[in-house]
């Protein structure tokens, strides 16, 4: 009877129907998988360009990695080692405009900065750094003197006054520039501007590692952070727990990209997927609602079908069962072709053309399990909802809905 | 066959009661064709849907092939309708979406009959009703007078023990209402039996009995002569 009627309604009508369900569950997902996908936009960011899959960084009461030469060799020597790049970090301050101050009691032009020193061909090949030179060029192994800018250094990229951060004016390629470190200063020039909405990678200035450890008096070769790129397919757990076993955690912190992840931010995934759940549950009403006044609608207009149909000796539960069919094709339908938009073309879209947002490239977060989920909610939700007015309908006296009596 | 004792109806709005039917004694044997007649609102339908289960008697007791109809569930009713009797309605109430033999199936269908073998008996009964042309049409592309041979053809498929008409020529034109008792008449003569409310005076003619019932109650009785 469903199938009758269904096959020989309006269709235009189911069409409109299969329409909301659709978009009820494109809600359902997609609310949620962009506001998860904002931040785990941002999260993959992270391992990608900055801690990658494994990150082996100084304990807190040093400021480097000990005997980071033996944990650098034992770490090559891993066959699911793909890439690394080892980096010295110390802090300091750049200046900028020194020359054209008059008076040496006038206000110097400084900012506070991480001065890292990196091998420029194993740091690109672990965290894609060249990419995001967005003034001058990338450096070059030989590059001594030269430095590339953090973004939110330059004033130009970060107009931000605020008590406690300091940016640079009027800098660029090519723009000399002063660098104390441990009471050292040198003059440097800037060969290249760096605009990553990984925030670390933005606030840094980076050298050739030779000429940093010069500089900072490091001859042991003691790094502070080395980022371990993986194979494809190798699990990050497991490298952790080998260089665990080999004894690197006794000298540093040996973290997976996950395991690096700060707890606020699994913190906001967490909160931005229930932001999406309530929002997306919003849609879940109205499309039951939508079903609720199309079933009554449908079971009130063939009341008197419904009566003849209870008349000639057709069980109730039969008739209630054709009208929960019905619904549960519209949820199917709406469903099917919501999992094939979603996988076939917003996933691969957006993951192709990310969302810009201020601090991360958005992406459209959708597992299949949580997906399913959604779809067997649609699903409950609509039969329920189809259910209600037919049984409501159904249960009218028989010779009452034949009679089209109230 | 019908054995209906001291039945009575009565209907309730509000604080108003209208009492329809008053203490009807009856009986209708098998293969009997009996025509039951009234003036408007003399309670005919009320006690032909009664007698047929599809309302409830506010009193009394309704006997078929000997089984106490009042002793039984909702559910045994409706299984009770689905297997033992068969309805023709004033306005032939056909489902709109479903073709003539998709109609006649459907009871069929539900009382766990094979599909081919509903459709085979479907078939049959709208050939013996002249259908044999119409099985594929839906009710909208039928005449009034094809669609109420379409009910009859669904009332009589399951081989009913009582068919139930209720007014089956009310909304047809004179030829397709001879049409219609025509095929009542052929039906009987091979042993239905039939309870028919009517009010034209012509087609009870068809029957063998009637039955005439004034504000509530069988006042007469007459036997048709052949």
């Amino acid at each position: 009877m469903a199938k009758r009627q269904i096959k020989r309604s309006n269709p235009w009508t189911t069409i409109l129907i299969i329409f909301v369900m659709f978009f009820t569950f494109i809600n359902l997902v997609v609310v949620s998988g962009i506001l998860v996908g904002l931040i785990q936009g941002a999260v993959d960011a992270v391992r990608t360009n900055y801690t990658s899959d494994v990150i082996i960084s100084n304990l807190n009461d040093k400021t480097y990695i000990e005997n980071s030469p033996s944990v650098i060799n034992l770490v090559k020597s891993l066959p699911e080692v793909e890439a690394i790049s080892a980096r010295y970090l110390k802090g300091g301050t750049v200046e900028a405009n020194y020359k054209t101050k008059i008076k040496e009691t006038d206000k110097s032009d400084t900012a506070a900065a991480t001065l890292a020193g990196i091998d420029p061909v194993a740091e690109d090949s672990v965290s894609n750094l060249s990419k995001f030179i967005v003034e001058g060029s990338y450096l070059k192994p030989g590059d001594y003197d030269q430095v590339l800018l953090g973004a939110y250094l330059d004033k130009k990229y970060m107009p931000i006054e605020s008590p406690g951060f300091s940016t640079l004016t009027n800098v660029g390629p090519g723009t000399k520039i002063r660098v104390t470190v441990g009471g050292i200063m040198h003059e440097v020039t800037i060969k290249g501007i760096i605009k990553a909405k990984v925030d670390e990678l933005s606030m840094r200035v980076y050298f050739v590692d030779s000429q940093l450890r010069s500089l900072i008096g490091r001859t042991d070769g003691n790094v502070s952070e080395i980022s371990i790129k993986l194979k494809p397919g190798s699990d990050p757990n497991l490298v952790r727990d080998i260089l665990k076993k080999n004894g690197v955690g006794e000298v540093a912190k040996v973290q997976t990209f996950d395991d690096a992840e700060p707890k606020f931010i699994k913190d906001m995934i967490a909160t931005f997927a229930l932001l999406g759940n309530m929002l997306s549950s919003i849609g879940l009403v109205v499309a039951s609602i939508t079903i609720f006044i199309v079933i009554f609608i449908n079971a009130i207009t063939r009341r008197k079908f419904i009566g003849i149909l209870k008349g000639i000796g057709i069980n109730e539960q039969v008739i209630e069962i054709s009208y929960i069919l019905q619904s549960f094709f519209y949820a199917l339908c709406g469903s099917i072709i919501g999992i094939v938009v979603l996988y076939g073309i917003l996933q691969p879209f957006m993951k192709a053309h990310p969302i810009d947002f201020a601090f991360s490239d958005g992406i459209l977060v959708a597992p299949v399990p949580g997906t399913l989920l959604r779809v067997g909610l649609l699903m409950l939700t609509t039969i329920i909802a189809g259910f209600i007015p037919a049984r409501l309908v159904v249960r009218k006296n028989t010779l009452d809905s034949i009679l089209g009596r109230k | 066959m019908i054995q209906v004792k001291n039945l009575t109806k009565t209907f309730k709005d509000g604080e108003n009661e209208t009492k329809v039917l008053k203490g009807i004694d009856f009986e209708a044997g098998s293969g009997e064709f009996i025509a039951i007649m009234g003036r408007s609102g003399a309670g005919k339908s009320t006690f032909l849907y009664q007698m047929s289960l599809l309302d409830e008697p506010t009193t009394g007791n309704i006997f078929i092939d000997g089984k106490d109809t009042s002793a039984m569930s909702i559910i045994e009713k409706t299984s009770f309708r689905l297997k033992e009797l068969g309805y023709v309605f004033q306005d032939y109430a056909l489902l709109p979406e479903l073709t003539a033999l998709e109609n006649v199936a459907l009871p069929l269908l539900m009382q766990g009959v094979s599909e081919k073998k509903a459709y085979s008996r479907a078939t049959e009964h709208l050939v013996k009703v002249g259908l044999e042309k119409r099985l594929n049409n839906l009710p909208s592309k039928l005449s009034g007078g094809e669609q109420q041979r379409v009910s009859i053809a669904r009332a009589i498929a399951h081989d009913p023990k009582i068919l139930f008409a209720d007014e089956p020529t009310a909304n047809l034109d004179n030829e397709s209402s001879r049409v219609i008792m025509e095929i009542f008449k052929d039906l009987h003569k091979e042993g239905q039996t039939i309870v028919m409310v009517t009010h034209e005076v012509e087609y009870s003619k068809y029957t063998e009995r009637i039955v005439h019932l004034n504000d509530g109650k069988i006042v007469s009785e007459e036997k048709v002569l052949p």
